[in-house]
């Protein structure tokens, strides 16, 4: 049968890297010059077998050399391919075209040579072509999966800094000319500054959520570690109501939430969503605390009790220090609910001065304020997440893997 | 002996107890407050006819003027009270105005005199009832007397007090199952359980599919794995406002980068409307198949979301997991694709299952993320989107609060469910 042989395999692989980087470059190519390039698709599927075939008949002799010889030759191919193409290219462009070409093949051959190393063009076993498939899959699935992770996010940080007639002129220009000078580039940013209250918005996200993460921290630390340590009666159920109160959505409980602020006055205010926000983080905080404080081992507690110390002695010199990072993971998991939260903050507040982030950016959610304005909203209040994500990922992750089931 | 030691552990055991309830306590309190009580006040509403307008109570707006020149003794001049019901719903019962009219007057005349009386210097009105959006006035003829003070007696200076009880919706013993019925009745009803479903279903297996893929590929160690890691979390850990209105930008008709790029590179011919289109249609071999294309935008900026949580957990579960096993397999010939589907894939099925149990309960929950995308139009809304859509789109409290008890009861079934399998399962 032909497709239990290598050969077989290279061809496949070679036309499906071929097609995969031919796409990627091309619209890379369309997104830095801002110009319309046509994807041509039928070259390339005869230029990507050849490659394969190329690497794995000359598998024996590969060297630096052979390597360079190689994408030389597949450029080389590409480039006479691409003589007929329709768009003609100013010269200026040329030289990027060019590199894109030599980009593309080079690409497909390091993918060639992580996916077909080894393989003998010859009569394969059923092991080698799974070992082939999973090799293959692997490489093209993890591009395409941080492709897609991270594309939203390249264009949300390049739309804030474009301008509105560029926008319209050409949606397709993502390139920053990065020549211009930092008012123009910024924009976006120094206008919801100066004319639309950001840096208000930024303080007032900061006190909620940071007197959002001291006042469940407080409760739940004591409440975790009753929970894990004392013998209190009916334990079982109450952790079991803890997990249950931890799934009700605020969506549930929103009518009458608005219902109740209302009347006493509390709706449109910063104090509000104080009072609403640790209501629905304790019960994640203490779940996942009383997991750490069951992990520690009970003999320093019993210790400590003989040697005098009060429960809440234990708890402030002794739980504490010991669970610090778990305290840490919790504390930053609780900030990132209340940072990122939405709802509440849409239903309670109307005055503009008393806006979070969140709500602040949706009121930028208009036909009337341009797009760039909005994805700069958005690059705002999605940078102290990242700054904390990226600094202290380590903890954040394992808090995220306690209790983040939610969200 | 033996006696002492257990008085002292019973002691021992009470005082822990004691300590105990009372470090819960604070969080028992806040719990109860801002998540029960409400909770039975969604219950509580939901058998109520009430709409957004009824939360404003009901007032009795009263305004004193004096007409005339109070200045000029024994020249009548007139105190007059103005009095309005601002509800154009309610009625006032038990209305009584009470106001003090200072020493230096004499009061002539009162109308309406049926209503109103003057004992010493205290004038009250008993106006019994005032029906919705009625007015009236009280008239006092005054004139300036004999002890009359210039900084003391300003008519104005004591403000009337007013008090009355009306009808509150909100507070009545008044059932009904009218929002019920509304709820269960509406055309919509099966189209919203339907779109549900299909969105808590296709958004929990896919993430969790597309999390055991990434999972399996970052399994394998290599160069920048890490970083790979943490760039795969940014989806979820970023505020959802930021990434949904990413997506509506990416994919817009008229500015979005994906459908001029698919125009250029002539894939399609004109602009799709991806999140306002319910349905598109797609022709496989002359068949055309109505394909659901707001929703499935949904359910894929869902996958995209949270499919970093179960890659997480998958991720976690499957690195505690004993090399050898593999290896012995490998010396047994095992093909890869055996290794996964013999070992692998059954070491991980308990958590698989149990994500997908706690994932599909957060996803039926999700609001958020349909609301900013479509704002549940396109075929798109979700019991969620109904609440909302029900309380304060068409302001009828009343509706919304009944769709939540919907999603409440749904909610507590598939919540008994998981509790009894994760009891099965370590987590």
């Amino acid at each position: 049968m032909f497709w239990r042989y290598g050969l077989f395999f290279s061809i496949l692989s070679g036309g499906i890297w071929g097609i995969f980087w031919q796409i990627f470059f091309t619209v890379i190519g369309i997104l830095t010059l801002g110009i319309p390039l046509s994807l041509e698709i039928s070259q390339i599927m005869i230029i990507g077998p050849l490659a394969g075939i190329l690497y794995i008949i000359s598998q024996k002799f590969l060297s630096i050399k052979f390597h360079i010889s190689a994408i030389i030759i597949i450029t080389f191919l590409i480039f006479i391919s691409h003589l007929g193409n329709p768009y003609q290219v100013e010269d200026e462009n040329r030289l990027i075209i060019f590199m894109l070409i030599l980009l593309t093949s080079f690409f497909i051959w390091v993918s060639l040579n992580h996916s077909l190393y080894n393989l003998s063009p010859g009569k394969l076993s059923k092991y080698d072509i799974e070992s082939f498939f999973i090799k293959f899959l692997w490489g093209l699935g993890l591009i395409i999966l941080i492709l897609i992770t991270l594309i939203p996010f390249y264009i949300m940080i390049m739309t804030s800094l474009k301008n509105q007639q560029s926008l319209i002129l050409n949606p397709l220009d993502l390139s920053v000319n990065l020549n211009t000078d930092f008012k123009t580039l910024f924009n976006s940013y120094i206008e919801l500054f100066t004319n639309f209250n950001f840096h208000l918005f930024l303080i007032n996200s900061f006190i909620v959520s940071c007197t959002t993460v001291i006042i469940t921290l407080f409760f739940s630390i004591p409440g975790a570690y009753a929970l894990a340590r004392l013998r209190i009666p009916n334990k079982k159920i109450f952790s079991g109501t803890v997990i249950l109160i931890y799934l009700i959505p605020s969506i549930v409980l929103i009518i009458p939430l608005y219902a109740i602020f209302s009347y006493i006055g509390l709706r449109n205010s910063l104090f509000g969503l104080i009072l609403v926000y640790p209501a629905t983080t304790i019960p994640v905080a203490l779940y996942m605390l009383r997991g750490y404080f069951s992990a520690l081992s009970s003999e320093i507690d019993d210790a400590a009790l003989m040697d005098g110390l009060s429960r809440i002695q234990i708890i402030l010199k002794i739980a504490i220090p010991l669970s610090k990072p778990a305290i840490v993971s919790v504390g930053l998991y609780v900030f990132m609910i209340a940072w990122n939260e939405f709802l509440i903050a849409f239903m309670f507040l109307d005055d503009p001065s008393i806006f979070t982030l969140s709500r602040g950016i949706m009121s930028l959610n208009s036909s009337e304020i341009p797009q760039q304005h909005l994805m700069a909203g958005a690059v705002i209040a999605t940078i102290p997440v990242m700054i904390i994500f990226i600094y202290l990922e380590k903890f954040l992750i394992s808090g995220l893997s306690a209790g983040g089931v939610k969200g | 002996m033996t006696n002492i030691i257990k008085k002292n552990q019973n002691t021992l055991l009470e005082k822990e107890k004691k300590l105990g309830l009372i470090l819960l306590l604070p969080t028992i309190l806040i719990v109860l407050s801002v998540v029960i009580f409400p909770l039975l006040a969604n219950f509580w509403i939901s058998f109520k006819p009430i709409s957004l307008g009824d939360l404003r109570p009901p007032k009795l707006i009263v305004k004193e003027r004096i007409k005339g020149k109070l200045s000029h003794k024994y020249q009548l001049a007139e105190i007059q009270y103005r009095y309005r019901n601002s509800s154009i719903k309610y009625d006032l019962e038990n209305v009584i105005i009470k106001d003090i009219i200072p020493n230096g007057f004499t009061v002539k005349d009162l109308q309406p005199a049926q209503f109103c009386k003057l004992k010493l210097k205290e004038l009250t009105c008993n106006l019994d009832n005032v029906s919705s959006r009625s007015s009236g006035k009280i008239i006092l003829k005054v004139h300036k007397n004999d002890q009359w003070q210039k900084e003391l007696d300003n008519p104005k200076k004591t403000k009337p007090l007013v008090t009355f009880s009306s009808k509150n919706v909100l507070t009545s013993f008044e059932f009904n199952t009218e929002n019920f019925k509304k709820v269960f009745s509406a055309s919509e009803f099966f189209e919203v359980l339907k779109v549900s479903f299909y969105y808590t279903i296709f958004g929990t297996a896919g993430a969790l599919l597309v999390g055991l893929l990434a999972a399996q590929i970052l399994q394998k160690s290599f160069r920048g794995r890490s970083i790979v890691r943490g760039l795969l979390l940014f989806p979820y850990v970023s505020p959802v406002i930021a990434v949904a209105f990413a997506w509506v930008i990416l994919f817009d008709p008229f500015s979005g980068i994906v459908n001029s790029m698919l125009v250029h590179m002539n894939v399609i011919d004109k602009p799709i409307n991806f999140f306002g289109q319910k349905y598109t249609d797609i022709i496989i071999f002359g068949y055309v198949f109505k394909f659901p294309l707001a929703l499935s935008m949904v359910i894929a900026f869902e996958i995209w979301r949270y499919f970093p949580l179960s890659f997480l957990f998958i991720l976690a579960r499957m690195q505690s997991f004993p090399e050898e096993v593999y290896d012995a397999a490998k010396i047994d010939g095992a093909s890869p694709l055996q290794q996964f589907y013999y070992i692998s894939l059954p070491f991980l099925i308990g958590i698989m299952s149990i994500l997908f149990l706690l994932r599909f309960i957060w996803t039926f929950n999700k609001f958020d993320d349909i609301f900013l995308l479509t704002g549940g139009n396109a075929g798109t809304r979700t019991f969620t989107v109904n609440v909302y859509e029900q309380a304060f789109a068409i302001s009828d409290l009343g509706a919304g609060a009944a769709v939540a008890v919907v999603i409440f009861i749904f909610l507590l079934t598939f919540s008994l469910l998981f509790m009894r399998y994760s009891k099965k399962e370590t987590f």
